[in-house]
């Protein structure tokens, strides 16, 4: 396995189409060197020496972007350098800022991958980062979080890793255990001294509490995970209840097509929407109803599919009809039968003309809305946001996003209570202490504070096979 | 210059412990071999507390003699109280420590050194080390010199100048240039090793006043008795049935802390005059008291020196105030009101090496055929001399014969954790073993160190055929033992739920292994083997020694945290396993931070385990310096 690509990469690295300006992002050896040959400093008093191979660390120079083939001029830009080590990958760095157009940018660039410079793979420059020793792995990860946010919170809970906030915590946990360990080690190391009576006592009120800590973060994950890959929502009903037109509503145009004809979606259609900051990722399903249809019995059996998956159900029933309203209720506790412990949101469409007692038929939390009329929405995306409890990550909780950390915590929290059962097991304090000290290195690999050979090798195979 | 006496293989300079098992261990490898010390009455002196073993330490006795080292034999003939601590806190931290009778243990080693065919005794002073200049550019030993001029030829030579370089004793406003125990110092060498490239620092230790027991108001203190079974270091021999003098404990008390308060700017600790950095896990009384500010007493132990005299040392009690103040706080505690003091406390100063300069086979990477062990290395204590010089004459007979170092590693022994701190770490202040500073101690046990070490020592050659022969019995007898009761199962039956329910563990529902039952807190291994006893007299297996026994216990009760931490050797074994080349040029990884390039640069680690432990070296620094070298094997013309 190679670690160390010697190569040199460039990219686009502001998102494509937005803004006036863009940024080309040039990494490696070869970076100045080839910067060089398609820049020409304007300045009135410019001589042959203003060239990027002179030009020092860390400064900027105008100049126009030159095809070095044809001589043709590309756009008027400003170009930096950055010289390894003192550089965001530790390696040689020139940026070009030129005029944002797709087409400029794509055909720098071109001109770049003519010359022995390749395209960066998704997260390439954090990964040299990384593997030049310049961010240590949570921020590494962070790095690769934020590229991939999907949304704003998203995007702010990767910049709270990234400046080191998960590192400070599990800092703070260690400094804990360490405490913890010392204890218990001065108790081994010098038997012959008095030392308070109950060594393993105190030692386990303070791992309780570490405990504790390690589990509420490590339950923070669902929130991450749903801060980080948004909340998956299904809409389900009988046929023709308003499911596509929901989605379209929510999403904000005609996403699904919409028909009175019962049975029009015929598979499940994904949209990606986000509500105050929560990424949701909305699945508008076939209507269930037996059918021998065979496309639309495909189309149900997905439907089933998409509901297993999601976090929450908005079932939807039409209460403009009193046999429709019941058809759905018969519906609805079958789906509730079916999947047990499913987070359900029973969502009444239709309220503009609703028909005489059939919204009683429904339990009391059940939200009213008309997507006709567009009204109830609001309340439903509350409610949606009530259940998922997600609190402001304005706040100060540190909330954890890779499933790598989940993990980690886990066994962590898991080496604590091992360190318990065998504390009232009547186990010795020197195996107490190996579970302590246990807790600690996985806390460690989280960071990448423990250098265990697999989880190099983890690293290395994950930044390696790229995204 | 000098007269060119006698050519030896290996000279040893100085004759305490690392001294004593670095000639031994040549010797026996059969290497002519000389030992110099400066008074050959000192030969093995026992210059601070008369005990060998304890937390850590007693695993390093036990591991030596697992080698084929000295030290765990004369303890067991020479001691005088023998106790195994730590009973109560697990397998990994019992302790064995051993009261010695001080003058029997100097002359019984010295006797051993006498006995030894290879090995010449002598007293002087070495004052030179004698060096040509090697083909590859670094100078090699040829020789030693002695104060009297006399040139020794040697091939390799091992300093254990223990507490002797530059020595300076300290008590209050006195110093003087001193060995300890009254011996004269080495005062001329540490100026050659200077010259030769060794950075040389300067520590500092101690020690408490002894006191003769005819003044001792004993009947005021605790009897400390050793315990009832006896206990060897040795593997190889049966414990012997040694007297039991017991030690007396007593307390410091307010007025011993006023009278050293009251005195502390006469201390040379806090007026400037010692500069050498002391032991933090050893403080003197006066140190303690101004540490530990709310602690109202102090714990002392009044141990005997030996069998045949009446001087006791007082543990705890080390100090540099002067002494006159020593009498008044002694005799402000309990039982010591009316005690001579037959030796003051005092501090000593002693010239060291920066241990980062040597490989991890003690041999020095300035000087070919150079090995230090001991003090000198900035290590402390008897056991951990003793572990050091060993290795050593290993090492340098091993460099004779033309074979790789033995290097003992984290995972095998505290051995290799002692050495592996000392040399990729290197120390500030005198370095004690603790169990708290290796990782796998779960694995390091005391009871299982011939399981560890033996195979080691007997291919270092120190372990003889008839030894070996006995190891690898006691070895299968304990596979075999292990494999019975994993495969012996026991039906519920009153007989047994009674055998339970007497020592409150819960009865049996159904069958269940006797590991299984061997696993409960409650129940031990004879426990077990009394009951089958009673059970069936005929198919009994064969009875275990104590030994054997100890080892099955502690294998199968712990087996869960033993396999995991095997686990985690594993994965340590395998960073371990990443060999560095050395020399290296540090400088074409260009990845690396300046700092751990300058610390990798000095220690040229050999592994990249090795590396990883070096102060000053980030994981991220790791990282970059497996991917160059990993670029490198992958593109091997690229290395200029």
């Amino acid at each position: 396995m190679k670690y160390h690509c010697e190569d040199t990469i460039a990219a686009i690295s502001t998102p494509v189409g937005a803004g006036g300006i863009g940024i080309i992002r040039i990494s490696g050896d070869l970076a100045i060197e080839k910067a060089n040959k398609i820049f020409r400093v304007i300045n009135k008093r410019a001589t042959e020496k203003d060239t990027v191979a002179r030009m020092s660390s860390h400064t900027i120079k105008y100049g126009n972007i030159i095809d070095p083939n044809t001589g043709e001029y590309i756009d008027e830009c400003l170009l930096s350098v950055m010289k390894g080590p003192h550089s965001y990958t530790k390696e040689d760095i020139v940026e070009i800022n030129c005029h944002g157009g797709y087409a400029v940018m794509r055909k720098i660039l071109s001109i770049l991958f003519k010359m022995d410079i390749r395209p960066a793979e998704p997260g390439e420059f954090t990964k040299r980062a990384f593997l030049n020793g310049r961010i240590d792995l949570s921020k590494a990860e962070a790095v690769m979080d934020i590229i991939n946010a999907k949304t704003e919170a998203s995007r702010k809970t990767a910049v709270m890793q990234l400046s080191g906030r998960l590192t400070k915590e599990i800092s703070n946990i260690r400094e804990k255990l360490r405490l913890c360990l010392a204890e218990i080690e001065v108790a081994l190391d010098y038997p012959e001294y008095e030392m308070e009576e109950d060594t393993g006592s105190s030692a386990m009120k303070l791992l309780t509490e570490i405990q504790k800590i390690l589990a509420d973060l490590s339950d923070t994950f669902y929130q991450g995970r749903i801060l980080k890959d948004g909340v998956k929502i299904s809409i389900a009903g009988i046929p023709n209840v308003g499911k596509s037109s929901l989605l379209n509503l929510l999403s904000g145009y005609d996403r699904a097509i919409v028909t009175d004809i019962e049975g029009t979606t015929r598979d499940t259609i994904e949209e990606s929407i986000e509500y105050d900051g929560i990424p949701i990722i909305l699945t508008d399903t076939a209507g269930l109803r037996k059918t021998a249809d065979l496309v639309e019995k495909i189309g149900v059996d997905r439907s089933y599919d998409a509901i297993k998956n999601s976090d929450i159900v908005i079932f939807m029933a039409d209460i403009s009809e009193k046999t429709r309203a019941i058809q759905s209720q018969k519906l609805l506790e079958e789906i509730k039968d079916k999947f047990e412990n499913k987070i359900i949101i029973t969502v009444l469409n239709k309220c503009d003309i609703e028909a005489a007692d059939t919204a009683e038929i429904f339990s009391k939390d059940s939200v009213k809305i008309s997507v006709k009329e567009e009204t109830g929405i609001k309340l439903l995306l509350e409610k949606i946001k009530e259940l998922l409890k997600i609190e402001s990550i304005e706040g100060n909780q540190t909330v954890i996003t890779s499933e790598r950390h989940k993990l980690l915590l886990d066994r962590a929290s898991n080496a604590l209570k091992k360190a318990q059962e065998s504390y009232s097991n009547n186990l010795p304090l020197d195996c107490i202490s190996y579970d302590i000290w246990e807790c600690g290195k996985f806390l460690g690999e989280i960071t990448g504070e423990s250098i265990e050979d697999d989880v190099m090798e983890t690293i290395f195979s994950k930044f390696c096979l790229g995204k | 210059m000098g007269v060119h006496f006698e050519d030896y293989d290996v000279a040893v300079i100085g004759a305490g412990h690392a001294g004593c098992e670095a000639a031994l261990a040549a010797a026996g490898l059969g290497f002519k071999t000389v030992i110099f010390g400066v008074n050959i009455d000192s030969v093995a002196n026992m210059a601070c507390n008369p005990s060998i073993g304890g937390t850590a330490k007693g695993q390093l006795v036990r591991e030596i003699d697992a080698m084929g080292g000295a030290m765990g034999k004369v303890a067991d003939k020479t001691a005088i109280q023998t106790k195994l601590l730590n009973k109560a806190k697990g397998p990994a931290v019992y302790s064995p420590r051993a009261q010695i009778d001080r003058r029997r243990y100097q002359s019984e080693m010295k006797h051993v050194l006498e006995l030894e065919k290879n090995i010449d005794l002598k007293q002087a002073e070495i004052v030179k080390i004698l060096t040509e200049m090697g083909e590859d550019g670094i100078p090699k030993v040829t020789g030693v010199v002695t104060h009297l001029g006399a040139e020794y030829g040697c091939k390799c030579a091992i300093a254990c100048t223990g507490t002797y370089l530059k020595g300076k004793v300290i008590i209050g406003e006195y110093s003087y240039s001193s060995g300890p125990d009254g011996h004269f110092p080495a005062n001329a060498l540490s100026g050659c090793l200077a010259d030769l490239g060794f950075t040389i620092i300067r520590l500092k230790t101690g020690t408490p006043p002894r006191v003769n027991r005819q003044s001792v108001d004993l009947s005021k203190t605790e009897p400390q008795m050793g315990d009832d079974m006896p206990f060897s270091f040795s593997f190889d021999e049966d414990a012997p049935q040694n007297e039991q003098l017991p030690c007396y404990l007593t307390h410091t008390n307010q007025r011993t802390h006023d009278i050293i308060k009251a005195n502390l700017h006469r201390s040379p600790l806090y007026n400037g005059m010692i500069e050498g950095v002391g032991p933090r896990y050893c403080p003197s009384i006066e140190d303690k008291i101004m540490r530990f500010a709310d602690k109202e007493r102090h714990q002392l132990f009044i141990e005997p020196m030996g069998s045949d005299t009446e001087e006791m040392y007082v543990q705890g009690m080390s100090s540099s105030l002067p002494e006159d103040v020593q009498c008044d706080f002694i005799h402000s505690i309990e039982g010591l009101e009316k005690a001579s003091i037959m030796r003051p406390a005092y501090a000593i100063e002693y010239d060291a090496i920066d241990a980062r300069q040597l490989k991890l086979s003690l041999e020095s990477r300035i000087v070919d055929g150079l090995f230090c062990a001991g003090q000198i290395n900035g290590s402390s204590g008897y056991e951990e001399a003793a572990a050091q010089g060993l290795m050593a004459g290993i090492n340098a007979a091993r460099k004779l014969q033309g074979k790789e170092p033995i290097v003992i590693d984290r995972s095998e022994g505290y051995i290799g954790v002692l050495i592996d701190d000392l040399v990729t770490r290197g120390t500030r202040e005198p370095y004690r073993m603790m169990t708290s500073r290796a990782e796998y101690r779960l694995v390091l046990r005391q009871d299982n160190a011939d399981s560890r070490l033996t195979p080691k020592g007997y291919e270092a050659g120190l372990i003889s055929e008839e030894r070996y022969g006995k190891f690898k019995e006691k070895m299968e007898n304990i596979r075999l033992e292990i494999e019975r009761l994993n495969s012996t199962f026991v039906a519920p039956g009153a007989k047994i739920n009674e055998l339970l329910e007497s020592v409150g563990s819960a009865s049996l529902k159904g069958s269940c292994s006797l590991a299984d039952l061997l696993r409960r807190p409650e129940i031990s291994y004879n426990m077990l083997r009394k009951y089958e006893a009673e059970q069936n007299s005929d198919s009994i297996p064969k009875e275990l020694s104590f030994r054997e026994a100890e080892q099955v216990e502690i294998s199968v009760k712990y087996e869960g945290y033993i396999k995991r931490q095997e686990m985690q050797i594993n994965q340590f074994r395998k960073l371990e396993k990443k060999r560095l080349p050395v020399p290296f040029d540090y400088k074409k990884v260009t990845n690396i931070c300046l700092e751990a390039r300058e610390k990798l640069t000095k220690i040229q680690p050999e592994s990249v385990g090795q590396a990883s432990r070096i102060t000053g070296v980030s994981p991220a620094d790791i990282t970059a310096l497996m991917i160059f070298l990993s670029s490198q094997e992958n593109n091997p013309e690229g290395a200029e």
